[in-house]
């Protein structure tokens, strides 16, 4: 539409004055909504309203940001502006090699299969939610989210389709989100929060993941980019940043509104906060490995990352919360009895498995063992360095690493397998289990298991991989498992669209790392036995 | 606590019940102290198998990598079926030892500690 003024216009006509920013924020956003009166309001919206929150005055919503789709577009526009024209110079200048060591692809891989889906997720989570909620405020914010999480899952597949060009494993995410076995564990999380409430979902996502566990996911891949020298992630994550401030803020807004909206909703969020915070945390473990054993060149340490982004921030903003009479999260202190071992157990589990992992696996070298001493002195040298040293040796005298043969318990809740050991006992594994309708389920802990207890019809139907695989639902069209010589591993990987030895299992042997060393000219190899390294200093 | 639903009556189809594993049942294994193989195993195993066949049979193709497993005393064993102590006939069958669909059996080698004593 055009705005210009007619050329016939007397030149002593003034122009109209323009809406202060107040005003032009009101008529672009809640006058945009209406109470409806050839259907009723709760035709309209059916879904706000059968989780027993109850809103009694939506106009009381406060809008973290004074932002209208107009300006939104604008903003938007110059970020894509600058990630595109960076994206440009690190693919002509071949950034790819830039990178510190190749084992840092595999981070890529991790973050390409197991978080950019969760953005398109997202997209759709908060689209569904947007127009699920009769307030106008909060629907402009959801609608407004879920176009950042389409941008986001957008720019990260474009940053890593570049990578795609040269190495394995980056070429079908969605495709394998849905199938490979530990995916379910970020995909059952989001599908979870889309199949709840509106309320529940932005409590989920909004609150509990956005808000109090965000920092935990994006500071270690964003930073680990930078440590590592990948500038075309490092400017994904600048670019996404802003949004991500916007998102925390809606996050906090959510909770406070449904807070002081009634005070019947208290108990509700309560127990939303308890389950999203131990399904965020579960999902989490996989970003400790990432931090502790998978970037060649650390940030920090997983243990230390809770501290500062959980237990100090965190604990300050339920000290904030508790006003509303909302309480630390439920089993926050098991996360806490976790955090010399979460990682280890974590990495250990892709040394069992990694020859069906979507991405390549290895043994700690020396070097680095030293550094996880350092950062984990009560536990790394008495329980888990034996271990990796052992597997080591094997991995030197067979020429190829050491593999668990046989599929893992998985948890019915998480899907993780059931890695973690009893929150009192490090060395033996936490496992519960309850009954319903006659059949035994299992749990990695409390948590997961009370969250199945709460809503046993929803957790009963649950799609654990390596009970699929059993039941034959996991070989490609046309497989047949009767048939001599059938290789059940061969056909769940052909399923995966995951090729054996290049997209899977051990780095040292794997195309990734000979084409590095072909194309860089580097020697990969260790430089010295390991009796020969001092430790590293601090 | 029912569910919190959209309508009333909500229900879904129960994944994992036992008709779906062709004529098997799940078991899940662990073997206690030796966190090398870092969770429980899950197998199919067919109901009728006897339980002497599952430690002669099964059990060294999944844990027979582990330096203690050559050195297991099976007579000393002690067995675990859902968290209470339990003393399988080697001769009767997996359920004719009272192990059902996705039953939880854990065992613990006396004097087997894992890796250099860490449990691994």
């Amino acid at each position: 539409m055009s705005t210009s003024t007619p050329a016939s216009a007397p030149a002593s006509t003034r122009p109209a004055p323009r809406l202060g920013l107040k005003e032009r924020y009101g008529m672009m956003t809640r006058d945009l909504g209406w109470e409806t009166t050839y259907q009723s309001m709760d035709d309209v919206f059916p879904f706000d309203q059968f989780e027993g929150i109850k809103i009694h005055d939506w106009d009381k919503w406060e809008d973290p940001f004074r932002l209208t789709m107009e300006a939104y577009w604008k903003f938007q526009g110059e970020k894509e502006k600058k990630l595109y024209a960076i994206i440009d110079a690190f693919q002509q200048n071949n950034g790819q090699f830039n990178i510190s060591d190749p084992r840092y692809l595999n981070t890529l891989k991790l973050f390409l299969t197991g978080v950019s889906p969760l953005e398109y997720a997202a997209h759709r989570g908060y689209a569904m939610a947007g127009r699920s909620f009769r307030g106008v405020g909060a629907r402009v914010a959801c609608q407004m989210q879920s176009i950042d999480e389409l941008r986001h899952a957008q720019t990260q597949f474009h940053t890593i389709s570049h990578f795609n060009k040269y190495f394995h494993g980056l070429h079908d995410p969605q495709h394998m989100y849905d199938r490979v076995w530990y995916l379910s564990v970020p995909k059952s999380y989001f599908e979870d929060a889309m199949s709840a409430g509106p309320f529940e979902f932005v409590t989920a996502i909004s609150f509990s993941f956005e808000y109090v566990l965000t920092n935990l996911l994006f500071m270690p891949f964003m930073s680990g980019a930078a440590y590592n020298g990948d500038m075309a992630t490092v400017t994904f994550g600048f670019s996404a940043q802003s949004d991500e401030s916007r998102h925390m803020t809606l996050g906090l807004e959510v909770v406070k509104f449904m807070l002081e909206q009634d005070p019947g909703n208290v108990p509700i969020v309560q127990k939303w906060v308890d389950k999203w915070f131990w399904r965020g945390y579960r999902l989490l473990t996989l970003v400790s490995m990432m931090m502790d054993y998978m970037l060649p060149k650390r940030v920090m340490s997983w243990s230390e990352a809770w501290e500062m982004y959980f237990e100090k921030n965190g604990g300050a903003l339920f000290e904030d919360l508790s006003r509303y009479g909302i309480r630390l999260p439920k089993y926050h202190e098991v996360a806490a009895k976790e955090k010399g071992r979460l990682s280890h157990e974590a990495w250990a589990a892709f040394n069992n498995y990694g020859h069906a992992a979507d991405f390549n696996t290895w043994v700690p070298k020396p070097d680095e063992m030293n550094w996880l001493s350092e950062k984990y002195p009560e536990t790394f040298d008495r329980l888990y360095r034996p271990r990796f040293e052992w597997l080591a040796e094997q991995e030197k005298r067979n020429g190829k690493m050491w593999r668990n043969p046989t599929l893992p318990m998985l948890c019915q809740t998480c899907q993780v397998p059931c890695i973690f050991t009893e929150p009192d006992d490090p060395t033996t594994i936490c496992l519960r289990e309850t009954s319903y309708h006659g059949m035994k389920y299992h749990f990695c802990s409390d948590g997961c298991k009370d969250i199945f207890e709460d809503e046993p019809e929803k957790y009963v139907q649950a799609w654990l991989p390596v009970h699929q695989i059993y039941q034959g639902n996991c070989f490609p069209e046309g497989a047949d498992p009767t048939a001599p010589g059938f290789d059940p591993l061969a056909e769940v990987l052909k399923y995966y669209h995951v090729v054996p030895g290049a997209d899977s299992g051990d780095f040292n042997t794997s195309p990734d790392r000979l084409n590095w060393e072909r194309w860089t000219g580097q020697d990969l190899s260790d430089p010295a036995p390991p009796d020969t390294l001092a430790p590293r200093a601090a | 606590m029912p569910i919190v639903a959209l309508k009333p009556g909500y229900g879904g189809t129960v994944a994992d019940t036992e008709d779906l594993f062709h004529g098997k049942r799940l078991l899940y294994i662990c073997w206690d102290h030796h966190l090398l193989f870092c969770a429980p195993l899950c197998l199919p195993l067919p109901p009728e198998m006897p339980f002497g066949a599952l430690i002669d049979t099964v059990l060294p193709g999944a844990y027979g990598s582990h330096p203690d497993f050559a050195k297991i005393d099976w007579s000393t064993v002690q067995w675990l079926d859902s968290g209470k102590p339990f003393k399988p006939d080697l001769s009767k069958s997996l359920a004719d030892n009272g192990l059902v669909h996705k039953s939880v059996i854990r065992f613990r080698t006396p004097g087997l500690n894992g890796l250099q004593g860490s449990c691994s």
